[in-house]
């Protein structure tokens, strides 16, 4: 191979690499970046396509009732809008989390006919350690801790 | 006094850092001759005082000194002595205090050590690393001060965060951090090669064992830290895709695409202007990752401090010398040579192959850390977790592993595929026959896993094949360090293919004296719960019997701890290590009907991820000493040889 070809040759892959990587991150972008929802968000927007990750966050609202099998749970997101959304994780939560507390979860929508048609499905509930910790996404829309005891 | 001491320490370095800086650049200009013997002691005594001044910190939380601002903060009498040592660098300033300690340690190692390097490169690399060095002085002096004193001495301190009070804080941080700012050498010397233009062979040489050094430490600390956040945080995950763990595996992965195009540069002479680009990016990444850490932008276990002038000053500092890295390079690519030719199909091209890939996935890693930050700054609220980076990285792992497999077998320069297909069909038929036996056996894996399982053999297999046909006792050291690292790349995959495709999971309410199954044949009896004090903690703690298929049991104590200073509620995994996994068990809540939370793992090979980690790390020390003890023996003949023969010959040698 001719020297002036190599450094082209070379060039060109590296052009090459760069574009499949970000084609590739666009694409793993568009199908996986989960965005955020509270409540209010999903009355002002709609809901999110069932089974495509989203986070959701607010306040616990009301009472965390826990199912038999001792290791779901089942509570209502609320936030400082009329609109409320139901979840539901199964797993160990994190001390902090109780009524009244901010919650952050990720997971998905799924529908639940049973439990008014739609539920959230959480597959994990964001460990704060913190009990002044207010997440960023809900400060953003104007919650205070205050907010929860409405 | 001790702690003005430090504060004073810190001064006088930060002092003969400018005049490090100083005196290099006036020795490079013509006449400054004079100077070049000055800069080596300079460097190392910075070395030493910043290493006094980190000292100083140490002393000031093993007596716990609550006049110390950073102390009281984050210290406590009751706490064990083992967290008050290592509690110095729990903290922003403490941490960055150990950060600068890192990057003056490892600027006066090379100009203690370094005698290979042409001495103007030598002195330049050095002024580059006060630089560097400069502005970090100036970001602890003035906006992270660890020594700072209080007016109104408290009681006590505050304590260290509970999640940091494992012994992991002790080896993880420092060996962290050797790594990840000892790759400032790697930009220093690039920085230094452009400044002089002495991009070649015998610097590449001159560069390896640097860079090498800092890889197997950022190797190793990577390890520990996933084996500690697997542990501690009670998630049974390894790798979250934390920011923060991102921002110590994108220098990784730059850093190891430098040690490959850096091995063509010093063997082939080729990849000149690559391997000076990859040297820039790695620190570089160092850099933006300490950024993300200490900016505050996250809240973590990792993020200390929220206050964002210290995030502005850092993206200050990283522009300015990530900016001024890549003018320079700019400047001076033209008078890099172009490097010597190859094929294709050949080592360099595999090798090629190999930093392309790293680059991607680096690439990758890179957007889907930022992009959540960026997206921020625009109004909108968006999260990429786990899902994006499994999805958009695993294949190009698998492909990148398999370039790994290839490329020892290929020849420098030109090569033909046919002549690796005799030695690669032993792998292939391997991994075929693993695909057949896991399609058989353990039918609904997971495409990913499944990859992940059928490739790991093979490439185990084909990793030992440089040594096939050698003589053994002959093959340098430095093949056998590049088998074991790829052996452990093989053996590290294969932990994780089999973590996620076998893993049992059970997630169960008991009461005292109830038992449960978990997959894999185990039995699990909840004895009882009792109450527990430690030094700074009180906890509940479960007693599990397991057994396996009914052969002796053993027990595991997972506890929910309670700790008083500061206030907060950690839960402490057990795990029980079998020769075929591991067997986790977490402790949750309790409820009103008696029963207590658990969640119980069975992870198969789970250990081989970080038993891979470790055998990365000790093929890359292998390395080391074998490249060393070959220069040195080369060294030896050659001075032999200028006895017996007049200078011209050796010089045709060299």
């Amino acid at each position: 191979m001719k020297r002036k070809n190599q450094r082209l040759i070379l060039l060109l892959l590296a052009i090459g690499a760069v574009l499949g990587a970000v084609l590739l991150g666009m694409w793993g972008m568009r199908s996986q970046a989960s965005f955020f929802y509270a409540p209010g968000d999903i009355a002002r927007e709609g809901r999110p396509l069932p089974d495509r990750p989203v986070r959701v966050g607010g306040m616990v609202r009301g009472a965390i009732a826990r199912m038999a099998d001792g290791v779901t749970v089942e509570f209502v997101i609320g936030d400082n809008t009329p609109n409320t959304i139901r979840a539901r994780y199964t797993g160990i939560t994190p001390e902090l989390f109780r009524t009244g507390s901010g919650v952050i979860a990720d997971g998905h929508f799924v529908a639940n006919p049973a439990r008014g048609g739609v539920e959230f499905v959480a597959s994990n509930i964001l460990a704060k350690h913190d009990e002044n910790y207010m997440p960023p996404e809900l400060t953003q829309r104007g919650m205070h801790k205050t907010d929860a005891v409405r | 006094m001790i702690a003005e001491a430090g504060l004073a320490l810190l001064w006088l370095a930060a002092a003969l850092s400018l005049l490090q800086l100083v005196l290099g650049w006036a020795a490079l200009r013509p006449g400054g001759e004079a100077m070049l013997r000055i800069v080596r002691p300079v460097a190392v005594a910075q070395g030493i005082l910043v290493g006094l001044a980190f000292l100083t910190l140490i002393w000031l939380f093993l007596r716990t000194d609550l006049s110390v601002k950073l102390v009281a903060a984050n210290s406590h009498s009751l706490k064990p002595w083992l967290y008050k040592f290592a509690g110095a660098w729990g903290n922003h300033e403490g941490s960055m205090l150990l950060w600068v300690t890192v990057l003056a340690v490892a600027g006066g190692a090379v100009a203690l050590f370094e005698r290979r390097l042409r001495q103007d490169t030598l002195i330049a690399t050095l002024a580059a690393q006060a630089a560097i060095g400069l502005g970090f002085y100036a970001f602890l002096l003035f906006a992270s001060n660890p020594f700072q004193r209080l007016t109104d001495i408290p009681d006590e301190g505050n304590g260290l965060n509970p999640l940091l009070q494992d012994p992991g804080l002790a080896f993880h941080p420092p060996t962290l951090y050797f790594g990840y700012v000892g790759i400032s050498i790697a930009f220093s010397f690039a920085v230094g090669a452009l400044v002089t233009r002495d991009v070649g062979p015998a610097f590449a040489r001159a560069m390896r064992p640097w860079v090498l050094v800092a890889w197997i430490f950022l190797t190793l600390g990577i390890t520990a830290g996933s084996y500690w956040a697997y542990y501690e945080l009670g998630w049974g995950g390894w790798w979250f895709w934390d920011p923060v763990e991102n921002a110590s595996l994108m220098p990784w992965l730059a850093a190891t695409a430098l040690l490959h195009s850096v091995t063509v540069l010093a063997t082939r002479a080729g990849l000149r202007a690559w391997t000076i680009m990859l040297a820039v990016v790695a620190f570089s990444m160092s850099m933006v990752g300490t950024f993300i850490v200490r900016s505050g932008l996250l809240t973590s276990v990792h993020a200390f401090a929220v206050d964002p002038l210290r995030g502005y000053f850092i993206l200050g500092l990283l522009t300015l010398y990530i900016g001024g890295a890549l003018v320079l390079f700019a400047l001076r690519v033209r008078h890099v040579r172009e490097g010597s030719p190859f094929e294709p199909v050949s080592r360099e091209g595999a090798l090629v192959a190999n930093n392309l890939l790293l680059s991607v996935v680096l690439g990758l890693v890179f957007v889907g850390t930022l992009y959540p930050k960026l997206a921020e700054a625009l109004g909108w609220s968006v999260s990429v977790g786990a899902s994006y980076f499994n999805l958009v990285t695993a294949p190009l792992v698998i492909l990148l592993v398999v370039v790994m497999a290839l490329g020892p077998m290929l020849r420098w320069r030109s090569d033909r595929l046919k002549s690796v297909t005799g030695r690669a069909a032993a792998p292939v038929l391997l991994s075929a026959l693993t695909l057949a036996a896991l399609i058989l056996w353990a039918p609904g894996i997971g495409p990913l896993p499944l990859l992940g399982l059928t490739v790991a053999p093979g490439v185990a297999l084909a990793s030992l094949m440089p040594l096939l046909g050698r003589n053994l006792r002959r093959t340098p050291l430095f093949t056998y360090g590049m088998v074991i690292a790829h052996l452990g790349i093989a053996v590290s995959l294969a932990g994780m293919a089999a973590d996620s495709a076998f893993t049992q999971e059970r997630l169960i309410a008991l009461r005292p004296g109830q038992s449960t199954q978990v997959g894999g044949g185990f039995t699990v009896r909840f004895k009882a719960v009792q109450p527990v004090v430690g030094p700074n903690w009180t906890a509940v703690e479960a007693e599990l019997e397991i057994s396996r298929n009914g052969g002796a049991p053993f027990t595991l104590r997972p506890d929910a701890r309670r700790f008083f200073q500061p206030p907060m509620d950690t839960s402490e995994s057990s795990i029980q290590t079998l020769w075929d996994g591991q067997f986790y068990a977490a402790l949750g809540q309790s409820d009103e009907l008696g029963r207590w939370q658990f969640r119980l793992w069975w992870k198969p090979f789970v250990t081989l991820i970080w038993l891979g980690g470790v055998m990365i790390a000790f093929g890359g020390l292998l390395s080391l000493v074998g490249r060393l003890r070959r220069e040195r023996r080369g060294r030896k003949i050659a001075k032999g040889k200028a006895k017996a023969v007049p200078d011209a010959v050796v010089e045709s040698h060299a």
